[in-house]
């Protein structure tokens, strides 16, 4: 294996001075997907700065009523925290559909937004990927891509970002922290992640050498009744193949707020803004539940063998909001 | 030598009665060690190159920048690899030509071995490995596999039948003709595949993880052109095999790089590296054509299964083989075809050929079931036969129906409604199916050594492998009751060459072949004992040797096979794909259990492995590259524990009074017959046929109309 130094940062500002010195320092959270890649040599870091005992493991309420989730909280304490439990339950159900106990005692929330694509090729250093060495191709078009991406990809690259908490974060309109030497920023998770254009190696929004150091969810009554739907391929340790995000607010049969997400079909967390314009001050019917999903997915461009997830998100999106709303009407 | 049987067994009685392993507490305690953990001086390691191309020449090895990276001690490869011998037989045919380890620079398909990187410490072979450039004149390859493609062909030995066909099928009035498929499959048991090899005076000396010490030690003569007795391999724990670990590169490399470098030498596989250098089960394409009159009495038994095999030696999945002991019919043919790709050699895997030949066989047989309308077990029941369908010979013992009522009855299968799709539980659709498994059951001639000790103990040494089934344990038993002792009183050394030769694990026909060795030697040693006079310091040994006598029993020709009924239940959810699998039963006739306990897992394991076959497992190739694509555990998926549910396996009495053993095989009758009952379950659930595994999301929304693709 290649040397590589580790250095432990204490406070914000440390971290950013060590990760600002070298450009082939990286940012070490849990380490469950950075140290898998480092394995595969798909990352050769030579310095790793471990986040750890950064002062942002804490989830805080927001003067406005919202959360404020610091970027090392664990996803394990994520997903019990009683607060993200009653307000956001679609997130607990999210971080609780990922990994392994194990894992999401390790993973950290910014870690999670920063994970790399599970594409067998980009993890695969014999063969091409414009992820990781642009302009070498993109095999999986014509290859294996039964579990790529219908929406939003594009000729070079059809690789899906394998977050599920992330899904729930786009549904409830997160805003990610982040510091830089030059000061603080934020930026909504909507343009957290860059479209995939030909470009698909630059993958956030982050300015160079920023460290993500929380996410704010706003208040979201609408949340309150949401649910989070994984599926895959086995029942757990497993990727998605489709996922989804929803919180429905029926009011006397009328949808008056409603937040849906996707997971699993594209380069992000993918919010289903067009099914949710469809949906609001529509009937809370599975026919309007459908027809949202079809606008949504009319943007959909299938490959050979994946145009099963154009069926199965319709699907998830029916029987998601259905359950949501029988459970709106007890 | 005398030839004793087993009726001494009844006094002690440890066989029969659940025993905990006799190496638990050492493996639970972390001190039994595995190939690749045991200490040596002066231990250097080698880290396997794999070609990245798929076929073509190697035109340059960069050797010498590698050679000055830190730690790097040698870099072996074609260019001054020493010479190994390829022209001799093997224990099981010619050598797969994959290891005569660096002997010329033919690339016959992604992941063929072209190096040896070896340094002072793993870490840094394995940096200097993947810093090794080596560059080739690449060549077009061909790794698409499908029913009946170009290349195909029949080879000698591989087809067999009776009756006409034509004149069978028109007779019927019932027809049943479907085409299946199976993906390649892996076998990554949890211990990579390691071996450390050097020099102790003039014998080489190698600590392997293998399926069978006296195997590896004489192929290891062979390839190195030594005499027999001047290679010992000793196995003593091994994490997993089922198939994968015969001889492999890994303990060829060490070989040879320890004797370059007069030190010893480890090399251990990576995960990926074990997805092209330990074998794999071929993709099956399948053709069942069944016909029968309609109360489902077959005329009509035609089996053809396609499966492919490297350019450089043929392995053939012999999944056709499944029906010939198992239902009769007037025209009863069944074929295996093979044919050579840019791909690694397959090599047998749990139930080679079984286990993918039975989910179409029974899949067949569950649809010619519901063309019928008769119940699948009264179709399996009414077609049951007398003698072997194809060989005119008996049975030496069958209790299939057995396994068929006692299934029934336990499962709750006589309050089944025939009728698919009418069951929901919520968003799921439940559904339950139920198939038939059946093995060979082998024997195969092995030596044995049983020592009386002074001190009232008795060793027995037998070059025996314990893949992590329990075997040591049920020799430990088998050999208590030969001697009439307790089974603390036997001290059981097994994997060490040097103890004699002895069939590997493998063809569940290990337990039995060994145990009729240990018996030999036991009744010897207790005529021996009973002519009275004390044990001298020394003690007394006795060597058995079983040829003669599995040659005299293979002269009483009986068609000898275990067999089991399995019986699913599944969970559908239409609207997503998932199938998830609720409770599974199977029932065994498999001879004597010598260890209930470990049997029970090995039986449940087999079927675990099933559930995996019918829902998860499949490695994909990329056809442009020829290689793998997620080729580890996490892209290869395989039953997780959320995935299994409720598994039973028990078994029905099946005595042989004319076996001199009693004991069969139970190591692949588990998996055999599992993922048909599963496929039959989504079915019977659904409404819609799975015939092609796995049963993925995909497919299964597919089925369900609506979605595209194909």
């Amino acid at each position: 294996m290649r040397e590589f130094g580790y250095q432990r940062a204490h406070d914000v500002p440390g971290a950013l001075a060590v990760l600002g010195a070298d450009p082939e320092a990286r940012a070490l959270g849990g380490g469950t997907n950075l140290v898998d890649l480092m394995k595969a040599g798909v990352e050769r870091p030579a310095l790793l700065v471990d986040l750890r005992d950064l002062p942002l493991d804490r989830i805080e309420a927001t003067d406005d009523g919202g959360l404020r989730i610091g970027a090392t909280v664990s996803n394990s304490d994520l997903a019990a925290h009683p607060e993200v439990r009653r307000r956001y339950p679609a997130l607990t159900q999210a971080v609780l559909a990922g990994a392994s106990g194990q894992l999401r005692n390790m993973a950290t929330v910014g870690g999670n937004l920063l994970q790399r694509t599970r594409c067998g090729y980009f993890t695969d250093l014999s063969k091409p990927c414009n992820k990781r060495t642009p302009g070498s191709g993109c095999p999986a078009v014509e290859g294996e891509h039964r579990n790529h991406a219908i929406l939003g990809a594009s000729a070079h690259c059809v690789a899906v970002h394998p977050s599920d908490m992330g899904v729930a974060l786009a549904a409830f309109d997160a805003v990610v922290s982040y510091e830089t030497a030059d000061g603080p920023g934020e930026v909504p998770l909507a343009e957290f992640y860059l479209p995939v254009g030909d470009t698909p190696h630059q993958e956030t929004a982050l300015p160079p050498g920023a460290l993500i150091t929380a996410v704010t969810l706003p208040p979201a009554p609408v949340a309150a009744l949401s649910r989070y739907r994984k599926v895959r391929e086995r029942a757990s340790y497993a990727f998605a193949i489709g996922s989804a995000a929803a919180a429905l607010d029926v009011r006397d049969g009328v949808v008056h707020d409603v937040r849906l997400a996707f997971g699993a079909v594209a380069s992000r967390p993918w919010r289903a803004r067009e099914a949710e314009r469809v949906l609001i001050g529509g009937p809370a019917s599975a026919e309007a539940f459908g027809t949202a999903a079809d606008a949504e997915l009319a943007a959909a461009q299938a490959l050979p063998d994946n145009g099963y997830k154009v069926t199965l998100m319709r699907n998830l999106v029916v029987a998601l909001l259905t359950e949501l709303a029988e459970e709106a009407g007890r | 030598m005398t030839t004793t049987t087993t009726g001494s067994s009844a006094l002690t009685g440890a066989v029969g009665t659940a025993h905990t392993r006799v190496e638990g507490l050492a493996k639970v305690t972390g001190a039994a060690r595995y190939a690749g953990e045991i200490p040596f001086a002066e231990l250097a390691h080698g880290w396997l190159v794999l070609s990245t191309v798929a076929r073509g020449r190697i035109r340059s090895v960069a050797a010498d920048p590698v050679l000055a990276m830190p730690g790097v001690l040698t870099v072996l490869h074609h260019g001054n690899a020493p010479r190994v011998e390829g022209d001799y037989m093997g224990p099981l045919g010619p050598p797969d030509p994959v290891l005569q380890l660096f002997q010329h620079d033919r690339v016959p398909y992604v992941g063929w071995p072209v190096a040896l990187v070896v340094a002072e410490t793993s870490e840094q072979a394995r940096e200097a490995a993947e810093a090794l450039t080596v560059e080739y004149d690449t060549e077009p390859h061909d790794v698409a596999f499908s029913a009946g493609r170009s290349g195909m062909h029949t080879p000698e030995g591989s087809a067999a039948g009776k009756g006409d066909l034509a004149a069978a099928l028109a007779a019927s009035a019932v027809v049943v003709e479907a085409e299946y498929t199976t993906p390649e499959e892996h076998h990554s048991p949890m211990e990579p595949h390691g071996a450390t090899a050097h020099w102790d005076g003039g014998r080489l000396e190698v600590i392997d993880s293998n399926q069978g010490s006296r195997f590896v030690a004489d192929e290891l003569a062979k390839l190195f052109s030594l005499d027999a007795d001047a290679v010992r391999v000793r196995s003593e724990h091994i994490g997993g095999a089922f198939g994968s670990k015969g001889t492999r590169v890994h303990a060829v490399g060490a070989a040879m790089a320890a004797t370059v470098l007069h030190r010893p030498v480890r090399v251990v596989m990576t995960r990926r590296q074990m997805f092209t250098l330990t074998g794999y089960r071929s993709p099956t394409a399948q053709r069942v054509r069944l016909g029968a009159d309609p109360d489902g009495r077959l005329r009509v038994l035609d089996h053809q299964a396609d499966c492919q095999t490297s350019t450089v030696y043929e392995f053939m999945e012999r999944s056709a083989d499944f029906g010939r002991p198992l239902y009769d019919a007037d025209a009863h043919h069944t074929v295996n075809r093979v044919v050579p790709l840019d791909v690694p050699t397959p090599t047998y895997m749990r139930a080679p050929g079984e286990a993918p030949g039975s989910f179409a066989l029974e899949s067949a047989l569950d649809e010619l079931a519901e063309k019928c309308g008769v119940d699948p077990i009264a179709l399996r029941v009414r077609n049951e036969p007398v003698v072997g369908p194809l060989s005119g010979l008996p049975f030496s013992s069958r209790n299939l129906v057995a396994c068929y009522e006692e299934g029934a009855r336990r499962f709750g299968w006589a309050d089944r409604d025939p009728r698919p799709g009418i069951r929901r539980d919520g968003r799921w659709l439940l559904g339950t199916g139920m198939a038939a498994a059946t093995f060979p059951m082998l024997s195969a001639p092995s030596t044995a050594v049983v020592t009386a000790e002074a001190d009232g103990t008795f060793t027995v040494r037998i070059a025996a492998s314990d893949v992590g089934t329990g075997a040591r344990t049920a020799l430990t038993q088998v050999a208590a009751d030969a001697l009439e002792v307790s089974p603390e009183r036997i001290r059981m050394r097994i994997a060490d060459s040097s103890f004699g030769p002895a069939i590997l694990a493998g063809g569940s026909m290990g337990t039995r072949s060994w145990a009729w060795a240990i018996i030999t030697a036991a009744g010897e040693l207790r005529e021996r004992l009973a002519l009275g006079g004390a044990v001298p310091p020394e003690g007394i040994t006795v060597r058995s040797d079983t040829s003669a006598a599995v040659g005299a029993l293979a002269q009483t020709q009986k068609e000898r096979y275990t067999f089991g009924s399995q019986f699913a239940e599944v969970a559908v959810d239409v609207s997503t794909g998932e199938v998830r699998v609720r409770r599974m039963l199977g029932i065994f006739a498999a001879g004597r259990i010598v260890n209930p306990l470990t049997a029970r897992s090995q039986f449940i394991g087999g079927m675990t492995w099933g559930l995996s076959m019918a829902l998860h497992e499949e490695a994909t190739r990329d056809q442009a590259s020829g290689g793998h694509v997620g080729a580890d555990l996490a892209g290869y998926h395989f039953a997780a524990n959320a995935d299994v549910p409720h598994i039973e396996a028990d078994w029905v009495d099946d005595p042989d009074p004319d076996d001199p053993v009693g004991i069969k095989g139970i190591g692949e009758i588990g998996i055999v017959g599992a993922a048909a009952a599963i496929a039959n379950a989504v079915w019977h659930a659904t409404g819609a046929r799975q015939r092609h595994l796995p049963i993925r999301p995909d497919r299964v929304l597919r089925a369900a109309g609506g979605a595209p693709g194909a």
